[in-house]
């Protein structure tokens, strides 16, 4: 039996899990909460927000995030691999920066409208 | 020149361009003012909301999730159109009790800008290391949590590789996690209180995952460096948040992070003369949002910190809405008031005062309880008299709570005062 605090929403329900019985998770207050207490245990995941380098905008940098989770293993990969991206403005909010993100299967996509700047 | 060219008669007008600003504005608009006006003192909209690039914003307002720069282009992106007016880049220097607004920009210069009604969403600001007095050196590498995330997330800076992080609200948390994944080390994050103030899923995602050590009942006793902070003591302290000697741990590291608190920004408040509650550091508000100079209107962290955004929409959507109707209609006019007072285990209430007359329905109590507490029963009262009971399983100064009164109980009122308190459970029933 392992304990968690589900991390879905902001209630941070205390969650208890059973490896031994097929993942059964108790003690969330909804079915996402028992959906995050068995991939937390079997293959945990999150969504990566960051930001990377755009030129010829009103801003250096445009927020960006992956449009699912990602194995947290690959957080630091990923992390890596955002730091010779670079965008031009202009950017909208959802552009897709990168496709199919080192293959894991989400787009890295633009949170922030960076507008042109003026000369 | 503005002063002959530019209208300077406005139905509302709003201060501050963050998410409070924002939703009051557009509510205002769709309220029926015609000539609404935001003034915003950074080059664009959005406010604190553009350097919290990591999501969670918006499950209540949205109902999905959203990142912070997401959350404030929903509302931004629905201004063009609108008929609202925008001006960035402007600074509002004074406010007076008539609503008339002092600001000034490079591109118009002073100005004076008129208003029937007028809605404060000036948001809030860091406590800094001068506020809790921090011994030690004075040297370069201390931050606030929230200048750090601006220099790491919107001007692309890093601020530090060795860091450290007191205190454990939310952006203390956030920044711990932000600053790891950029390729620092953070050592720990130290709370002086025996719990912490941030979310339990911030503690999660942010501490846990990168094994970050929390260390409760901690502070920092001593800075050490000459330029650059080169090393940092951190002692635990006893149930008096004394230090105890003996307990000293050192790190070495180049920067500290401050997330010691907020306090909301009411220097134009104060000035206007509005009433201001001592336990909020913000405006006395009716449950309209009204302050107590009648037309002008306050939301969002102005009025007292949130920890969630979409209640700060919530509260401005009422603080535009009721600033509309004051434009077209003019005053509510003097009827009976309650005032909410504060019982057992309640740190502060908004509202402070209910005029019943104006209420719907019902009417939403905010509040904070000022310890961690199980199993209890929140009661509003009157006199001797239980008008109301809401069991809770748990409750934090750190999780804004909220009741919902029903119209009908606010006329059992006896003396013009309602008290929230929270009890324990067996002592209740």
């Amino acid at each position: 039996m392992k304990e968690l605090i589900c991390i879905v929403c902001p209630k941070g329900c205390h969650l208890k899990v059973d490896e031994e019985n097929g993942y059964a998770v108790t003690g969330n207050s909804c079915p996402r909460g028992a959906v995050y207490g068995k991939k937390e245990l079997v293959n945990p995941t999150r969504v990566l927000t960051s930001t990377v380098k755009v030129t010829g905008g009103t801003l250096k940098r445009v927020s960006v995030k992956t449009d699912g989770d990602i194995p947290k293993s690959q957080l630091f990969p990923a992390m890596e691999a955002l730091e010779n991206v670079e965008m031009k403005a202009p950017v909208s909010i959802g552009d897709v920066v990168l496709e199919n993100f080192l293959g894991l299967g989400v787009n890295l996509v633009a949170t922030k409208t960076v507008p042109l700047r003026e000369e | 020149m503005s002063g002959t060219e530019r209208q300077t008669k406005y139905d509302v007008i709003v201060v501050g361009g963050g998410p409070a600003g924002l939703a009051a504005a557009l509510e205002a608009k769709e309220t029926g003012a015609e000539k609404v006006l935001i003034l915003e003192r950074n080059h664009e909209l959005g406010g604190i909301l553009n350097q919290c690039i990591h999501n969670g914003f918006g499950l209540h307002h949205f109902k999905e999730e959203l990142t912070g720069p997401e959350y404030a282009g929903r509302f931004i992106s629905r201004l063009p159109g609108s008929g609202i007016e925008v001006m960035a880049d402007t600074m509002v220097l004074e406010i007076t009790p008539d609503k008339t607004v002092h600001a000034m920009n490079s591109r118009d210069g002073y100005m004076q800008l008129t208003a029937s009604a007028i809605v404060l969403t000036m948001g809030c600001r860091e406590r800094t290391r001068g506020a809790i007095a921090i011994p030690g050196d004075r040297p370069a590498g201390i931050f606030t949590a929230g200048a750090a995330q601006l220099y790491v997330n919107v001007e692309g800076y890093m601020v530090g590789r060795r860091v450290l992080i007191l205190g454990s609200g939310d952006i203390g948390l956030i920044m711990a996690r932000r600053m790891t994944l950029e390729g620092a080390k953070v050592l720990g994050c130290v709370e002086l209180m025996p719990y912490s103030n941030g979310l339990n899923r911030n503690i999660v995602q942010c501490l846990n995952d990168y094994n970050i050590p929390l260390y409760l009942s901690h502070t920092i006793t001593n800075i050490q460096g000459d330029k650059r902070v080169e090393k940092v003591t951190v002692s635990k302290v006893d149930e008096n948040r004394r230090p105890i000697p003996g307990t000293e741990m050192e790190f070495e590291c180049d920067t500290v992070l401050l997330s010691v608190g907020l306090i909301p920004e009411n220097e134009l408040s104060r000035q206007a003369g509005i009433r201001m509650d001592r336990r909020t550091n913000g405006p006395e508000v009716y449950e309209n949002m009204e302050t107590s100079i009648p037309g002008v209107f306050a939301s969002g962290n102005v009025v007292h910190v949130h920890d969630l955004v979409d209640f700060v929409t919530a509260e401005s959507q009422r603080a535009g809405k009721a600033a509309a109707l004051f434009a077209l209609h003019g005053e509510t006019p003097p009827g009976e008031e309650i005032l909410v007072e504060n019982g057992a285990c309640v740190n502060y209430t908004v509202p402070q005062k209910i005029r019943p007359e104006n209420v719907g329905k019902f009417v939403e109590i905010f509040f904070r309880v000022n310890f961690v507490y199980r199993d209890v029963v929140i009661r509003v009262t009157s006199g001797e008299e239980v008008l109301a009971s809401y069991k809770r399983e748990h409750m934090a100064p750190g999780e804004m709570e909220k009741i919902v009164l029903p119209k009908a109980l606010l006329e059992k009122a006896r003396d013009g005062k309602i008290r929230v308190s929270v009890e324990k459970e067996a002592q209740a029933e």
